[in-house]
């Protein structure tokens, strides 16, 4: 069943991010902060794991289980919409310790009151749609 | 004397049982960054080769289109029936938080730096890294209050509107993106620390202190 290919890897995700206090309000504070190392630890590691294996996919022509090739597709090239999208990003996720992985793993641990920041982010991605034509991309 | 070198039957069970608990109590010790960052490449990894790619807030998408947006908004309009995967993996993540708070945690402190718990401690927080979040801030009650409703109400807005304004979040632009060497991605990351230092030194120490 392809059902539980999903949710097995989303479990190995969400113990992952539990085991390493990724999921932390603390974490996410003290990264900003710059008094430790953890959190870019964690995220360099991935990168350059992730680097290495997206290397490998493109270099040996890797195909996906269905037999259909990998296709990573380049984002749009532009600066306003990362940039501007990114800082607000970077304002919730200092407030509420938490990018939307964490959210949902959060709730897994029984930190019900995550539920309503999800409701206000997934209110926050409707108004997006609402507004978009009106802002710089 | 030849009864002392064969093991009866229960033995056996007892040191598997053994084992699994020693496997366990391992396990449940927290994991050093080295071993997450290294599994969440395997996670980005193993959904490419699922066929899809590693990018949690397009969910968030998913359910504006599930509850009806694509009436109001053609942003919203598509057929989200090919993003049930992610919707998927995002259940396994609850899940896997829910396994690994419930069979795989001895001791929920969080081992942040001594600087970080001295400086929360001046703001007001009580036992900085007790738990994984701090207490005074994450209840429902606080949701009713200025400042529970601006950090954590206005704060998930801000998580929703920025990741699919830059369209990606932690996942699809700092692991995906630069994973990928992708010149938008770290524009985005850029944005993600301009955003969250200004949070950090800025504004949330009143915030915390209101």
């Amino acid at each position: 069943m392809k059902i539980f290919r999903y949710i097995f890897v989303g479990i190995i995700f969400g113990i992952t991010l539990t085991k390493a206090e990724v999921i932390s309000w603390y974490r996410i504070y003290e990264m900003f902060r710059f008094q430790s190392f953890h959190m870019y630890g964690v995220i360099g590691t991935a990168i350059v794991v992730g680097i290495i294996a997206i290397q490998i996919i493109k270099r040996t022509g890797m195909k996906a289980v269905d037999g259909s090739p990998i296709e990573i597709n380049p984002k749009q090239v532009s600066i306003s919409r990362y940039l501007f999208g990114g800082i607000i990003f970077g304002l919730g996720w200092a407030m509420t310790g938490a990018c939307p992985g964490p959210m949902f793993i959060l709730v897994g641990n029984g930190f019900f009151v995550i539920l309503a920041v999800i409701a206000s982010a997934v209110l926050g991605t409707y108004v997006y749609g609402l507004i978009r034509h009106k802002l710089p991309h | 004397m030849l009864q002392h070198t064969v093991y009866p039957p229960s033995t056996f069970e007892q040191n598997l049982k053994r084992n699994m608990n020693e496997f366990i109590n391992y396990v449940s010790q927290p994991w050093p960054w080295y071993v997450a960052g290294g599994l969440i490449a395997m996670v980005m990894f193993s959904l490419m080769v699922l066929g899809n790619s590693f990018g949690i807030s397009s969910n968030l998408r998913t359910v504006c289109s599930i509850i009806g947006g694509g009436k109001h908004c053609e942003f919203f309009d598509f057929n989200w029936k090919s993003q049930t995967w992610n919707l998927i993996f995002a259940i396994g993540m609850i899940i896997g938080g829910f396994i690994a708070s419930k069979y795989l945690t001895l001791d929920s402190t969080v081992n942040i730096s001594e600087a970080t718990v001295i400086e929360l401690k001046s703001m007001g927080i009580e036992n900085p890294g007790k738990d994984i979040v701090p207490a005074e801030l994450f209840h429902w009650e606080n949701l009713f209050t200025i400042k529970g409703f601006i950090l954590l109400v206005l704060g998930g807005f801000f998580v929703g509107f920025g990741t699919r304004y830059a369209g990606g979040c932690t996942s699809g632009h700092a692991i995906s993106g630069l994973s990928d060497l992708q010149l938008p991605s770290l524009i985005a990351v850029i944005g993600f620390f301009i955003g969250g230092l200004f949070m950090t030194y800025l504004i949330l120490p009143h915030l915390i202190m209101f």
